[in-house]
């Protein structure tokens, strides 16, 4: 429904933040998605997150593929450039992106059908390489644009509304992305919203990989008795192993929690990630813990969430491959091309 | 011996090597090719080589060439036989009254030899096992000690090889000293045992002038760094991985920060070819100067992102080292087959620049002029080299740089331009160019952002499935295509001697041989006005020069004629009046092939009179 224009006036009492933004400023167009769709619970928890942060709309670039999912860019943050680019290879056009300018803020928004079916291996390399990238995969386990099919985050043995049951085993994004060194996993459900934008806020200020799997029923066609990616399904499975707050700057930690159950995370930046811990044995510095608990749990049919894994020191891209701090789409003829006399030195070393 | 003659000619033949692929042969090989032209004798080499790191058989040519014939020439006249695997076809295809040059430590049984050749043995087993005894040094030293025993059968001067050497491994003294001495020993064993010099004879000449030796991949990639190109992605593939490797090598040489020592680049070995046209579409999108280099297969799997380039409009420089297709195809051999695959390449209505290197030196050249036209055109560029140009020395023109010489980055509005309130559509075509203004991400707090998309979109960039606002891009992009025409470069003509109603259009690699073989035609009396084509889309005297001949030749290293089809189809040209002359069995074309082909076709023009005919 583009067609209707958002009206641009708002509240003058609107709630600013750092920047003097207000929420409004972090909006998109208004979404064409179905009323109820759980992606439209990650837009706004994206602008919340956005805003929480105070970061200028315009340094972001928000980049998809192809999906429900991948469409979602149009609805955010209107000010920032956006791609909506081929299906399954956000993650390459998003590494490209990131290499030509290392100032902005990348935001990779894909879906399971993007990142686990056909651009599964984009995703993998993606991760692997230490993009500087938040990748949010809103993940309903079926292909929404096309009317129902499974996609291969959905569960064996679920059923898809026309009744048939998946016999193909499930791909989980969040134990590949452990397993290929992401620095920063989580996993979210759109219904949560509490959860989710400090997740989202502090992948966005992690320096590396941050890999987010958001739960995000799809309200036409896999919300069913028998789906196992349904509002219902999650809310009952769902199994937070933390809690988290994102503390930018200085301000001291609320000390609301019991001693001993808040564990402080600093990333490079200063970003202080505060995690209420809700399961007491969960380490999310432990990488191998992590894969072992994900997979326990999925055993009894439970959904982890929470931030999962974090290495605060992480490296990304950039730094592998060490290139000069200036983005490589700042640089002039001065400071790339080696000149005459130079081209004279290598024709004389050719004869 | 027998009644054949010995062949007799001074700085014109053609030496080929067979060796075992893995056997270190290929640095003595090019070792003797540029002592020839430090002998101020232009030579010709190429490899001929199997899909294969180790064992199979691979050859190395040298045409030896005073009269500066670069193209392939067909025909041995020496074969320095070193593959006992291939000894049958190798003996096999030595000219009548050449010669054969082969390690004769093991006797051979006279039946695997010609009696029309002059055959050659040196022991060079035997030499090698009784100076050296580390394996490895017996196989690398077998190589210069041939050299060397060449260096005295064609009468080449040994200090030029010597001070090649001595170029070769400066610093590096033990190595320079033992190679310089295994040269000697197989000269010195020549000299000593055999009548030297041959028939085929090397004498130095001055025809090398200030042309330079080198690789067309390595130009190409080094146009990529003159060119501004930072970021490189790539997927490697025969023959098209030297352009990513040598990328590598000369952006380590030349861009490095002076101070902090940093990379003022960013090169990605991709997953496969998809990832690599995703990284140099989205460093495009994001105002980096970015390319890939790939082959046929390569070209296949990024159709869908070529697409997008070019109805989203985003720059991308792809270079195209073609092999003979289809599928996996003759991966290590050369053809001019993806013509029709790239100029249409993706699903829609789509078409794209290509641009055709005849050589390194215009590799070098139209390598750099990509990116300016890329970024002009907001679209993808094909830089169409093929493995003849690619992955051969050439010898080629210095290459020439003009310090004064500003990127065109094309049009992008910048912040000031937003904040001046410029309007910005970034489909909106301002001055009937067809080309729109676009922003780079990050530009400016409100103004000048947009979203980019392969789905239709109105001038503003605005979702849009209407009919009409369709169209009206399509048609601008029409006219972006147009825009382009003017902008490539253009054909280069060349007039026969005397008015001739018969012209040629040739383009690439074919080059070196096409102009050998209008002097063959010449003196078979055949006068032809040649036209090389050097872009598509094609220049406007593309068609005017079919239109003042009554007959063109097309002559192109594929099998479907694919240049021919492509100017056939955009020039509305009668096909009748294209004759396809192709050449695709995988060598690269020759003289002798095009002057036969030509010559007979152009014999059969020729009309005798009724009555002369029965008389």
């Amino acid at each position: 429904m583009t067609y209707i224009a958002k009206p641009k006036f708002h509240h003058p009492g609107l709630r600013k933040n750092e920047l003097g933004y207000t929420h409004r400023d972090y909006e998109g167009k208004i979404s064409t998605l179905c009323a109820g769709c759980g992606h439209d619970s990650i837009t706004a928890s994206i602008i919340e997150a956005c805003y929480e942060l105070s970061i200028e709309p315009h340094r972001v670039a928000k980049i998809s593929g192809i999906g429900c999912s991948s469409k979602t860019p149009d609805y955010f943050l209107g000010n920032s450039h956006g791609f909506n680019s081929v299906h399954g290879r956000m993650p390459s056009v998003l590494t490209g992106a990131n290499l030509a300018n290392r100032d902005l803020i990348y935001l990779g928004v894909s879906g399971d059908g993007d990142s686990a079916s056909i651009g599964f291996g984009q995703f993998a390399h993606s991760i692997r390489r230490g993009v500087n990238m938040t990748y949010i995969v809103e993940n309903n386990g079926v292909y929404g644009l096309t009317k129902g099919q499974f996609s291969a985050t959905a569960d064996r043995g679920s059923k898809s509304k026309k009744g048939v049951t998946n016999t193909d085993n499930a791909i989980d994004l969040v134990a590949i992305a452990l397993q290929l060194g992401a620095t920063f996993v989580a996993r979210s459900f759109s219904g949560d919203k509490t959860q989710l934008v400090p997740l989202i806020a502090a992948a966005i200020r992690h320096k590396g990989a941050s890999f987010i799997d958001v739960i995000s029923p799809c309200i036409a066609f896999n919300n069913h008795a028998g789906s196992t990616k349904s509002f219902d399904y999650v809310r009952e499975h769902n199994d937070a192993v933390n809690r988290l707050d994102v503390l930018v700057g200085r301000e001291p930690i609320s000390v609301d929690y019991a001693p001993g159950t808040v564990q402080v995370v600093e990333q490079h930046d200063g970003t202080r990630l505060a995690l209420r811990k809700l399961d007491a044995d969960y380490d999310p510095h432990d990488r191998l813990g992590a894969q072992t608990f994900l997979q326990k749990h999925a055993a009894k049919g439970q959904i982890v969430t929470g931030l999962l894994y974090v290495d605060p020191e992480a490296e990304d891209l950039h730094t592998h491959l060490d290139t000069v701090e200036t983005p490589l789409n700042a640089l002039d003829e001065k400071a790339l091309c080696p000149g005459s006399a130079v081209l004279d030195k290598i024709n004389a070393s050719l004869r | 011996m027998s009644v054949q003659s010995p062949i007799s000619s001074v700085n014109d033949f053609v030496v080929r090597f067979a060796n075992v692929n893995g056997s270190g042969s290929a640095s003595a090989n090019e070792l003797f090719a540029r002592s020839i032209l430090r002998h101020g004798v232009p030579v010709s080499p190429r490899n001929i080589f199997p899909s294969n790191i180790q064992g199979l058989p691979t050859w190395y040519e040298v045409r030896v060439t005073e009269d500066g014939h670069l193209g392939a020439r067909g025909g041995v006249d020496m074969m320095v036989a070193m593959n006992p695997q291939t000894w049958d076809k190798d003996v096999a295809s030595i000219e009548p009254g050449g010669y054969l040059f082969y390690d004769s430590t093991k006797p051979m049984p006279s039946s695997k030899f010609r009696d029309d050749i002059t055959v050659i043995g040196v022991p060079l087993t035997a030499i090698t096992n009784s100076t050296y005894s580390d394996p490895r040094q017996r196989q690398l030293f077998k190589n210069i000690i041939y050299l060397g025993a060449l260096c005295a059968l064609l009468d080449m001067d040994p200090k030029l090889v010597e001070q090649l050497i001595g170029e070769q491994y400066k610093g590096k003294e033990k190595l320079l000293s033992s190679n310089v001495h295994a040269l000697h020993l197989g000269r010195d064993w020549a000299l000593q045992n055999l009548k030297c010099p041959l028939g085929l004879r090397v004498r130095k000449a001055d025809k090398v002038g200030d042309r330079i030796f080198i690789e067309g991949n390595s130009a190409a990639a080094l146009g990529a760094v003159y060119g501004g190109a930072t970021v490189c992605a790539w997927y490697p593939i025969t023959p098209s991985s030297s352009v990513a490797e040598a990328f590598t090598s000369h952006c380590k040489k030349y861009r490095h920060d002076a101070e902090t020592g940093k990379a003022k680049y960013a090169i990605v070995q991709g997953e496969d070819e998809l990832a690599s046209i995703g990284i140099v579409i989205g460093a495009s999108w994001n105002g980096a100067r970015a390319f890939t280099a790939t082959s046929g297969p390569g070209i296949s799997l990024m159709t869908e992102f070529i697409g997008l380039s070019y109805f989203a409009e985003i720059p991308a420089v792809i270079m195209n080292i073609q092999r003979a297709g289809p599928s996996t195809g003759m991966p290590t051999r050369t053809q001019q087959c993806d013509v029709i695959a790239c100029a249409y390449a993706s699903h829609g209505d789509t078409k794209h620049v290509l641009l055709f290197p005849e050589d390194p030196a215009e590799a070098f050249e139209f390598a750099a002029h990509a990116f300016d036209l890329a970024e002009r055109l907001q679209t993808t560029i094909f830089l169409m080299l093929d493995l003849d140009i690619g992955m051969n020395h050439r010898l080629c023109r210095p290459l020439k740089w003009d310090d004064a010489r500003q990127y065109d980055r094309g049009k992008v509005m910048t912040a000031e331009m937003l904040e001046e309130g410029r309007d910005f559509g970034r489909y909106l075509d301002v001055d009937g160019d067809g080309i729109p203004f676009r922003t780079y991400p990050g530009t400016h707090p409100t103004k000048g952002s947009y979203f980019t998309r392969g789905t239709s979109r109105d001038r503003y960039a605005r979702y849009s499935e209407e009919g009409a606002v369709y169209a009206d891009n399509m048609q601008r992009l029409v006219r972006k295509f147009e825009t382009a025409q003017d902008m490539v470069p253009r054909p280069l003509q060349a007039n026969a001697a005397k008015p001739t109603k018969y012209g040629v259009i040739y383009f690439g690699s074919t080059s070196p041989a096409m102009d050998e073989a209008i002097g063959i035609l010449e003196a078979r009396g055949h006068q032809l006005d040649r036209l090389r084509i050097r872009a598509f889309p094609f220049h406007s005297s593309v068609a005017s020069f079919i239109a003042d001949h009554d007959f063109v030749y097309v002559v192109e290293q594929n099998r479907d004629a694919q240049l021919r089809q492509l100017i056939v189809n955009e020039n509305g040209i009668d096909p009748v009046r294209l004759v396809p002359i192709l050449h695709y069995d995988g060598t690269p074309i020759t003289a002798r092939f095009i002057a036969n082909s030509i010559g007979d076709h152009q014999d059969h023009l020729k009309v005798t009179p009724l009555r002369k005919a029965v008389s």
